[in-house]
C-alpha cells in the first residue's frame, strides 16, 4: 500500500486516467531506484553502485520537466534520506538541485545523442553529490577521498542504457 | 526528440521553486542536527520505506536459504558434532562461572557495594540493506514494537557490537563501533587503565586517540567497555590492541586495535537490555 506513496489518490478501481497513469508509471520507476540503491552488495561493490535515483530522476527532469521537477526531487530525496539513515534533508537538498540543473538544461542536453548526454548526466550528479558532501563536513562526517566520486562516474556509463530503458517505459506507458 | 508538452519554464519560477525547497531541507536537516524534533516525521516516513527495506533484502535472503538447502546432510551432520562438543566445553565452563559469579556477589555483598543484575538479551535478526555509503551502520528487524529503545547497547558472540541510534515501529538502525561518528568508553583488562575508544571507518580498525606516551598499554591489551557513560554495560570484550606507536612529536600514542565482535559476517546480533549496574567513580580522563 505504502508503495504508492506519491500516488496513493489514483488508486480508484474504474477508469484510470492518463494522467493518473503516467504518474503511477513514474512512481513505480521511483520505486525500483530507491530499492535498488539499497539493495546489499559486498562492501567493495559499494563504491560502484550508480545514484539510481538521481539517474532516474534526471531523465524524467528532461523528458517531462512539466511534470516532475524539483519538488519530486526533494521527496524522493527525503525517501532516500530515511532509507539510508541519513541527516533528513540531506539527500532531499541534493535531489532537489540536480533536479533544478536538469530542468533548466533540458532543451540543450535531450537533443544530443545519449552518450554525449552522459557526459552532462556526470555533472549534474557532481554537483548533487557536492553538496552531500558539503552538508558531511557542516556535520563533522568525514569525508573520503575520490572513491566518494565512484558513483558518479559509473553512473555517467550506465546513463545510455537508463536513457533507453526509461524512453521504452515512457512509450509503451505513453507517459504525458 | 521528446516533445509532448512545448510551454517553456521561466528560469525565474524554476529558481524561486529551488530556492523554497532547498530552504526547507536546510531547515530540515538544522532542526534534525541540533535535536531530535525530527524522530515522529522519520518514524512517519520509515512507514513507507519500509516495504522498500523488505523488498530490497530479498536476494539475500534468498541467497541465505538456497545455501541452507543446499546443504548436504553430512556437512550438517559435522556441525551438529562439531556444536554439540563446543556446547559441552561452555557448559563445562559455565558451571565454574556459576561458582565465580556467586563468590563475587559474596564478596561484593561484604564490601557493601551493589549487586549486579544479569542483563536481559534478544536475538535480533541483520535486514540485509545497504545504508549511507562511507557509515557503518547496520539495521536490525526488531524495533520500538519489540521495546527497543534509543542508546540500545547491541553485541554478538565475540564483543560489543554497537548501539541503536533509530528506532522505528519494526525495524532499528544499528551504528557500530567503527562508524567514524562513534566512540565507546573502554578499559584495559591488565591494568584497569580508561580510555575512550573511536571508530575510524575501517571495518577492523578503531582508535584510541588520548593516551599520552605514559599510558601503560601494549600490543595485545585486551579493551573491554568501562560502563562509564552509563550507555553500554561494563566488562564486554570491545578491541584487542594491535599497534602502539610512540611518535615524540606527537602529544599522543597512536594507537590502532582491531574489534573482537565479527562486524563483517553476522546475520544475528544481540539486543541487550542492561541490568542494574553498579555506580562507577566518574573522572575524566
Amino acid at each position: 500500500m505504502a508503495r504508492k506513496n506519491r500516488t496513493a489518490a489514483g488508486d480508484r478501481p474504474m477508469r484510470i486516467s492518463a494522467l493518473t497513469r503516467s504518474r503511477l508509471i513514474i512512481a513505480a520507476t521511483f520505486v525500483v531506484a530507491l530499492i535498488l540503491s539499497v539493495v546489499p552488495v559486498p562492501t567493495w561493490a559499494e563504491q560502484f553502485r550508480p545514484d539510481w535515483v538521481g539517474l532516474v530522476l534526471i531523465y524524467w527532469c528532461m523528458a517531462l520537466p512539466h511534470r516532475v521537477g524539483i519538488g519530486t526531487g526533494f521527496l524522493v530525496g527525503l525517501l532516500q534520506d530515511v532509507l539510508y539513515g541519513a541527516l533528513l534533508g540531506q539527500y532531499a537538498l541534493s535531489k532537489s538541485i540536480i533536479a533544478f540543473l536538469a530542468v533548466k538544461l533540458h532543451l540543450r542536453v535531450r537533443v544530443v545523442p545519449p552518450w554525449q548526454q552522459a557526459i552532462a548526466v556526470l555533472a549534474m550528479l557532481a554537483i548533487g553529490q557536492l553538496f552531500v558532501i558539503w552538508v558531511r563536513a557542516v556535520i563533522g562526517k568525514p569525508v573520503l577521498g575520490f572513491s566518494y566520486w565512484t558513483p558518479s562516474i559509473v553512473s555517467m556509463v550506465v546513463w545510455p542504457w537508463i536513457f533507453i530503458i526509461l524512453r521504452d517505459i515512457r512509450r509503451r506507458g505513453q507517459v504525458r | 526528440m521528446i516533445g509532448a508538452d512545448s510551454r517553456p519554464i521561466r528560469t525565474s519560477t524554476l529558481l524561486l521553486r529551488l530556492l523554497v525547497f532547498a530552504a526547507l531541507a536546510v531547515s530540515l536537516m538544522a532542526l534534525d542536527h541540533q535535536g531530535h524534533h525530527l524522530r515522529q516525521i522519520r518514524s512517519a516516513l520509515s512507514v513507507l520505506t519500509y516495504p522498500l527495506v523488505t523488498i530490497a533484502a530479498i536476494p539475500a535472503r534468498v541467497g541465505g536459504w538456497m545455501s541452507d538447502a543446499l546443504t548436504s546432510e553430512q556437512k550438517l551432520r559435522q556441525r551438529y558434532l562439531s556444536l554439540e562438543e563446543q556446547h559441552r566445553i561452555l557448559q563445562a565452563r559455565l558451571q565454574q562461572y556459576e561458582a565465580l559469579s556467586a563468590e563475587n556477589e559474596r564478596l561484593r555483598s561484604l564490601l557493601g557495594s551493589a549487586t549486579r543484575v544479569a542483563d536481559h538479551a534478544v536475538v535480533a535478526e541483520l535486514v540485509e540493506v545497504s545504508t549511507e555509503p562511507f557509515t557503518r551502520t547496520i539495521v536490525i528487524n526488531k524495533g520500538s514494537l519489540d521495546d527497543v529503545f534509543l542508546g540500545q547497547p547491541v553485541l554478538d558472540a565475540y564483543g560489543i557490537v554497537g548501539q541503536v541510534t533509530e528506532v522505528n515501529p519494526h525495524i532499528s538502525r544499528v551504528t557500530l563501533i567503527t562508524d567514524p561518528g562513534h566512540a565507546i568508553p573502554v578499559q584495559v583488562t591488565r591494568n584497569g587503565l580508561r580510555t575512550v575508544l573511536y571508530g575510524t571507518g575501517d571495518d577492523d580498525t578503531v582508535d584510541l586517540p588520548f593516551l599520552t606516551a605514559s599510558a601503560k598499554i601494549e600490543k595485545g591489551d585486551l579493551l573491554t567497555s568501562s560502563g562509564m557513560g552509563g550507555r553500554f554495560p561494563p566488562r564486554y570484550p570491545v578491541a584487542r590492541v594491535t599497534e602502539v606507536t610512540n611518535d615524540p612529536n606527537e602529544a599522543f600514542l597512536q594507537i590502532k586495535a582491531t574489534p573482537l565482535a565479527r562486524l563483517q559476517h553476522h546475520k544475528e546480533v544481540l539486543l541487550v537490555w542492561p541490568g542494574k549496574t553498579e555506580p562507577q567513580p566518574v573522572t575524566d580522563q
